[in-house]
């Protein structure tokens, strides 16, 4: 239907330095949106299909291209902004819920950046990490909360506890869920390699486990969500660890989406569904409608796997997370993913990611308080997910009580992501998020694999130093060491939620 | 800074306290002459049998009568008096030292295995964190801690030391960092059986701490010894861990040597990291505890702390400097510096 708007303002606008540009034609090559053709030897432009992913950029061999966001101004007014009016045209004219792609961008404070880290000074040596061990090593999963011990007759003890089976990471950053499917192939294994590089994990997402990352499954968490595609028992039993997808901090209460698309005929296959088929995945899991049906769920998947791997749950923060968190730590997993709302995702309602749910620093530090109070701590490891950005918020994570940390987006910008947020078109230029056979050519996984094991390496090293320059010699003496942290600029009520001094106290 | 010092008598012969100061002043320069103390056990065999609670009050009577209709409440008191003092020229008194001996009824803890150690700790929690004015500074069988701002010799003549006899005794010279006029803030701490002495200054106080307080225990002092004291309670007496273990669960080896080990202590090893990831002390420390049976130092796995260990006939000596030891034993028949993550643990004969 047509509408009386005629066309909207340019997003971005693509120009082309024409004294520089040698007409080679790479732009146009590039390009998957189509903004480049050929008429004739002269190249022309259509901006209104860009989505900013920088491709044409980074291949111009003369830097001839330029790319301005929103060229085009609008009356400037505080409440009506411009992507309020923008959002009411685009419903007038569909009628319909606004998709977006990756995390929130609601413009609100970030509460990791008013959070300052300690170090030593005088009546305390710093930990010089280049002399002195500083051990990152990190287990996952179920901790005793003590030890029994019995008496052998010639009088020695000999311990009788049995642990159960943890995951152990070299580093507290794991790889987080993002599927086969949403993503390529390539995306997958230059993943899996990366983890199994780096000593740590990745998650499959819930788009099951291809055949092409079987060599890397003992580093793999293969995730188990509401459409439960992919889930076998041999899927199962492939996995280092099994993990329950809940929830999406970036879309709390509601499924998930995989366009027909993208569903190629190996994603079909992986998937076991049929090819071009929209994926839905349901908002709530068919077989769980209250907490006493997740510990059901938990023991079956348990008794298939004969007790020998941890099992995940994944939720997303929202405002009762202390007691949701509780209640999972109750049903029988080992650890639970806590997914803020700035969690990352390839298309979801706008209004969901932007206005639904709580900041991971607030859910990480609520959840580890109330485990602490409920003496449910050592049964369940914590893992903070959703904008995990950098070595400083994986170390304030842990610091407010997580275990390990998950990223996504901060691995696909490893990769080349130009956080575009078009996943959902399929057409991701990089290679990443599409499964269009020469865009995922784009991605040499070697290649990616390896930044994506330099970022993990260059994070581990910074939060050594950082550790070291705090005195602190091993990962467990950090977790909820909020002494360490101070808040500046942070309100009172706040700070007593973080349970976290001010700067200066 | 700060010095620590301690010395035990494997057969409960008894020393008076004055080779302890004469030990402990040794080692001025590691203090500040803003806070000492002592702690010394088997001073009060004639109330061997009963709880002798020393208590700071800031305001002796109003303080006093609310604290003793606690006690009333969870026990009885044997005898109440003030703690002799002798007023010292560089000592400036701002609270009254007075002791009890005091009785805990069992049956206020029911389900407990050590019920009045647990009434006890209770007290002690609850009169600590309260707003009394009164700060219970030990709580033992047959021990008491001494403890004041100033110089150890004058520490110890205001409260007498040389009058006390006991068989082992724990001492600590205090280099201020901070509240330096509160006399309750030097070392030793005590909980009941447990005394601690720390050189050091953890980097995992808050850990710790949150760590311990989900069992029940109030740290009101933000001082390191208070933790450390209500961990190894935690750890012994409610945890059941030998001391050995316990020691290795506050200071654990790395991940690399645990990798070395063979299968069985490895598993012990990875279990008690497991359990106890919490409870690791982190930064630099060098600890001397003790209780009726024993003496212990360990230091952090770095050993960023001295600790010298001395022995002669049935004495064991742990202190920051060698010097202290020969102050009170000038004949030491050995001296030892045991390497990191080493921990020295000596007994009193049964
Ligand atoms: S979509 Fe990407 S490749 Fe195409 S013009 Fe825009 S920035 Fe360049
Ligand atoms: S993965 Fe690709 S499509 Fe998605 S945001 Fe990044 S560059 Fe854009």
């Amino acid at each position: 239907m047509s509408s009386n708007f005629g066309s909207m303002p340019l997003r971005y606008r693509i120009s082309i330095d024409r004294e520089q540009c040698m007409e080679c034609g790479r732009c146009v090559e590039n390009c998957p949106y189509g903004v480049f053709r050929w008429d004739g030897n002269r190249i022309l432009i259509n901006s209104r299909n860009c989505t900013a992913c920088h491709r044409c950029l980074t291949y111009c061999p003369r830097d001839a291209i330029m790319l301005q966001e929103h060229p085009c101004d609008y009356r400037s007014h505080p409440v009506w902004t411009r992507s309020v009016r923008e959002s009411i045209y685009n419903q007038a004219r569909t009628g319909k819920i606004i998709l977006a792609g990756m995390g929130s961008v609601a413009n609100l404070p970030i509460i990791f950046d008013h959070l300052m880290l300690d170090a030593c000074q005088v009546t305390t040596p710093p930990t010089d990490p280049l002399r002195e061990p500083v051990e990152l090593r990190t287990y996952l999963g179920k901790k005793p909360a003590k030890l029994e011990f019995t008496q052998k007759p010639n009088g020695d003890v000999e311990l009788s506890t049995e642990l159960t089976p943890n995951l152990m990471l070299e580093t507290p950053i794991m790889l987080g869920h993002m599927s086969y499917g949403a993503l390529s192939l390539n995306a997958h294994v230059a993943m899996a390699r990366a983890a199994k590089e780096t000593g740590t994990y990745m998650g499959t997402g819930e788009g099951g486990l291809h055949p092409g990352l079987y060599p890397y499954q003992d580093r793999m968490i293969v995730q188990v969500a509401s459409g439960r595609f992919g889930v076998n028992v041999d899927y199962l039993e492939r996995g280092a660890a099994i993990e329950l997808k809940l929830g999406q901090g970036a879309k709390p209460g509601i499924g998930g989406h995989l366009p027909g698309e993208k569903v190629s005929a190996d994603v079909s296959r992986t998937r076991m569904i049929p090819q071009g088929s929209d994926a839905i995945s349901p908002a709530p899991h068919h077989d769980i409608y209250g907490i006493e049906d997740l510990p059901q769920l938990v023991n079956s998947i348990k008794e298939a796997t004969e007790y020998k791997k941890p099992i995940f749950a994944k939720i997303a923060a929202v405002n009762n997370n202390a007691e949701n968190v509780a209640a999972v730590a109750r049903s029988g997993v080992d650890a639970i993913a806590i997914d803020g709302f700035r969690g990352g995702t390839g298309a979801a309602p706008r209004v969901f990611r932007d206005h639904v749910g709580i900041p991971i620093e607030v859910a990480i530090s609520t959840a580890d308080q109330e485990l602490r109070k409920q003496g449910l701590r050592n049964e369940v490891s914590i893992i903070a997910c959703g904008s995990i950005r950098e070595s400083t918020d994986v170390i304030k994570a842990i610091a407010l009580g997580a275990d390990a940390v998950y990223i996504g987006t901060a691995a696909l910008i490893a990769m080349g992501c130009r956080v575009c947020g078009n996943c959902y078109q399929g057409l991701c230029s990089w290679g990443i998020a599409t499964q269009r056979p020469d865009l995922v050519a784009r991605l040499d996984p070697d290649v990616a694999s390896k930044q994506i094991a330099n970022l993990i390496h260059a994070w581990t090293l910074e939060i050594t130093e950082l550790m070291g320059a705090a005195g602190i010699n091993s990962i467990e003496s950090l977790r909820g060491n909020r002494d360490r942290l101070r808040g500046y600029m942070l309100d009172e009520g706040l700070l007593e939620i973080l349970d976290v001094k001010s700067v200066g106290a | 800074m700060c010095g620590i010092f301690g010395v035990m008598d494997k057969r409960r012969q008894m020393m008076d306290g004055s080779g302890i100061r004469d030990a402990l002043s040794m080692m001025n320069e590691r203090g500040s002459g803003e806070g000492a103390g002592y702690v010394a056990y088997g001073i009060y065999p004639d109330y061997q049998d009963c709880y002798a609670l020393h208590i700071f009050f800031d305001r002796a009577c109003e303080s006093r009568a609310a604290v003793e209709a606690m006690l009333e409440q969870w026990g009885t008191i044997e005898c109440g008096e003030a703690i002799p003092t002798y007023d010292q020229p560089n000592l400036k008194a701002n609270c009254a030292p007075w002791r009890y001996f005091f009785r805990p009824d069992a049956s206020l803890a029911p389900g407990s295995a050590s019920p009045e150690k647990d009434v006890i700790a209770n007290l002690v929690m609850q009169i600590n964190a309260g707003t009394t004015g009164a700060e219970v500074v030990s709580s033992g069988k047959n021990v008491g801690v001494f403890k004041a701002s100033g110089w150890p010799e004058d520490v110890a003549n205001y409260y007498r030391i040389e009058d006390y006899e006991g068989y082992i005794w724990l001492a600590h010279n205090r280099y201020a960092t901070s509240c330096p006029e509160q006399w309750e803030r030097p070392d030793p701490f005590n909980l009941h059986d447990w005394s601690v002495v720390e050189n050091g200054k953890t980097t995992t106080y808050g850990a710790n701490r949150r760590y311990v307080e989900s069992f029940g225990y109030t740290c009101s002092t933000g001082t390191d010894s208070e933790v450390i004291a209500y961990l190894i309670d935690l750890l012994t007496r409610k945890h059941g861990l030998a001391i050995d273990l316990a020691i290795r669960a506050l200071a654990p080896p790395y991940w690399d040597e645990i990798d070395r080990m063979p299968e069985a202590e490895q598993k012990l090893n990875r279990a008690l990291r497991f359990a106890y990831g919490s409870a690791t002390m982190n930064g630099p420390f060098t600890v001397v505890a003790a209780n009726p049976d024993m003496m212990v130092g360990f230091t952090d796995r770095g050993k960023l702390r001295p600790m010298v260990v001395g022995e002669c006939g049935d004495r064991l000596y742990i202190a920051s400097e060698e010097t202290a030891i020969r102050a009170m034993e000038p004949c030491v028949e050995s001296i030892v510096r045991p390497a990191a993550g080493e921990p020295v643990i000596g007994r009193v004969a049964p």
